[in-house]
């Protein structure tokens, strides 16, 4: 086994003796003086779930949050130096955890976090004119989306679920299934509840299906409202008559 | 080739809350740090802010996610996103640290430590020359803070890193505050590493603060935190460089329990006061 691999599961498992490979500098074992990498590493890993999941972490209380989050670390160190993605497998860790089981909503609660983390990030796009829209035949329209733009489906109101903990003074969730669409009009993202049926139509949409395809019972005034109004519409293009 | 471009004056690690006030009041900071891994999304705040600082600060790229000391050939695709990075905004300076961070596919988000003998010095230095062609400039290589000790090292740390500069030409980051903790937990003078420390190549000074503990047996294990004030002796030893190698850009980190502006502004006026002594003595 070479030295890193020898140091690095060592690092994860505090179980693990310390490698026989460090000292203290005068020929003893380095004990402490390697805890202080172990503890960098798991404490920072940590903080950086913390930092990226809040409402995962309000929701079961910090020091919860903190005990899984070492849990979650060791089984899925980060699999890149880019910090700003880490914990994508978030979710699925919180569906399979038995302690958790009563709060079904959590596994998409960390969904849209991520979601929250990748808008951020994503690339900038400058918003159309909505008024170069007029012209085309609406029937054929097709629009291309922010790169910023993230849709998460849900069976729990997870729109709701995440204003109440995030925002002071938002109403207490309602019992429903909620699609939520992420905006970023400049450089701040946003969750916004979606009209119903209206997530399929938005993945249509930035699939490059033209309006006239998309499913009639949709409110799709309202979801163009909503794209409009966030500068999540960046160009669009008449889809040619077969 | 000069060892670095970065004006002789103080500089710190930018945090974006304080953006305004970096614009607004920069006091006596020349120049920003910015850690590359915090940069390398594709679009956002944190990309124009930076646009927005490069205009007016030289800005030193310093990154900490390239594990240059590890075992395995480096990661091609983290390489070339330092390179989109530095050519969108043409840093005056780019470091890395004598550190591995990445094992097989796990990054440890933590700067570990490395034996120093032949075979480490041979792969680091691979591990350079690659770095140096792939982004086309010069890098410093920064002195870790260390807490323990390799059966395997057979060099001193300045030899290492002397030894390193000459074969890969790089330049060389020296972190005051590392060599202080390092000497204090291994137990060597921080003046004697110093004066053995190839000073022609450093291109850039670090200062920071760290934290007091102790090991099992009660010496002193000091904690490279970067979360409170460069501690005095610190200082001290910076006067001690400074005498030796003449004036250099010097860069304030404080990472953690980042502090407001006016605080860290204080600090940038303490390196500032610094550099005007030596400049009175000269």
């Amino acid at each position: 086994m070479s030295g890193q691999s020898e140091f690095t599961m060592a690092l994860l498992d505090p179980g693990r003796p310390t490698p026989a490979i460090v000292t203290d500098g005068q020929g003893g074992a380095a004990g402490k003086r390697f805890d202080v990498y172990r503890n960098n590493v798991i404490v920072g890993l940590i903080d950086a779930l913390e930092t990226g999941f809040p409402v995962v972490a309000k929701l079961i209380g910090a020091e919860n949050f903190r005990q899984m989050a070492r849990v979650f670390a060791r089984a899925h160190p980060p699999g890149s130096p880019l910090m700003m993605y880490y914990g994508a497998e978030m979710p699925e860790f919180l569906a399979n955890l038995p302690q958790l089981s009563h709060l079904g909503y959590l596994p998409d609660i960390a969904r849209l976090e991520l979601a929250l983390r990748e808008s951020y990030h994503a690339a900038d796009a400058d918003p159309i004119d909505p008024q170069g829209l007029a012209s085309v035949d609406p029937d054929r329209l097709c629009l291309h989306l922010a790169p910023s733009l993230r849709i998460v489906t849900s069976a729990w109101p997870i729109y709701d679920i995440w204003r109440f903990n995030s925002e002071e003074n938002a109403p207490k969730p309602r019992a429903e299934a909620q699609d939520v669409v992420i905006l970023r009009p400049e450089f701040d993202p946003a969750p916004h509840l979606l009209p119903s049926g209206a997530a399929a139509a938005l993945a249509s949409i930035g699939a490059g299906a033209p309006l006239g395809a998309l499913d009639p019972e949709v409110d799709l005034q309202t979801l163009f409202a909503l794209l409009l109004g966030h500068g999540a519409v960046t160009g669009f293009a008449e889809k040619e008559t077969t | 080739m000069p060892t670095t471009s970065l004006p002789h004056a103080p500089g710190v690690g930018f945090k974006a809350q304080h953006f305004a006030e970096i614009c607004e009041t920069p006091g006596r900071v020349g120049w920003l740090e910015i850690h590359a891994e915090n940069y390398m999304g594709a679009g956002g705040r944190p990309l124009a802010q930076l646009r927005h600082l490069a205009e007016r600060f030289p800005i030193s790229v310093h990154g900490v996610g390239l594990s240059i000391g590890g075992e395995a050939s480096l990661d091609r695709d983290h390489l070339d996103r330092l390179r989109a990075l530095c050519d969108a905004i043409n840093p005056a300076q780019f470091s890395e640290h004598l550190a591995w961070s990445t094992h097989d596919t796990s990054f440890l988000n933590d700067l570990l430590p490395l034996p120093y003998n032949q075979s480490t010095l041979d792969r680091v230095s691979d591990h350079i020359d690659q770095v140096q062609e792939v982004l086309g400039r010069r890098m410093l290589l920064e002195n870790p803070s260390s807490y323990l000790a390799f059966v395997e090292t057979d060099m001193s740390e300045p030899e290492f890193l002397a030894a390193i500069a000459r074969r890969t030409g790089c330049g060389l980051l020296l972190d005051i505050n590392n060599v202080f903790i390092s000497a204090t937990n291994l137990g060597y003078d921080p003046r004697s590493y110093v004066d053995a420390f190839p000073l022609d190549a450093v291109g850039e000074v670090h200062l920071g603060g760290h934290d007091e503990d102790s090991d099992d047996h009660g010496r002193p294990l000091l904690i490279d935190s970067h979360g409170r004030e460069t501690a005095d002796p610190v200082w001290r030893l910076l006067d001690h460089a400074l005498e030796r190698m003449g004036p250099r850009p010097l860069l304030i980190e404080w990472d953690n329990d980042v502090p407001d502006w006016p605080t860290l502004a204080a600090e940038a006026e303490r390196a500032a006061q610094a550099l005007q002594r030596l400049a009175v003595a000269a």
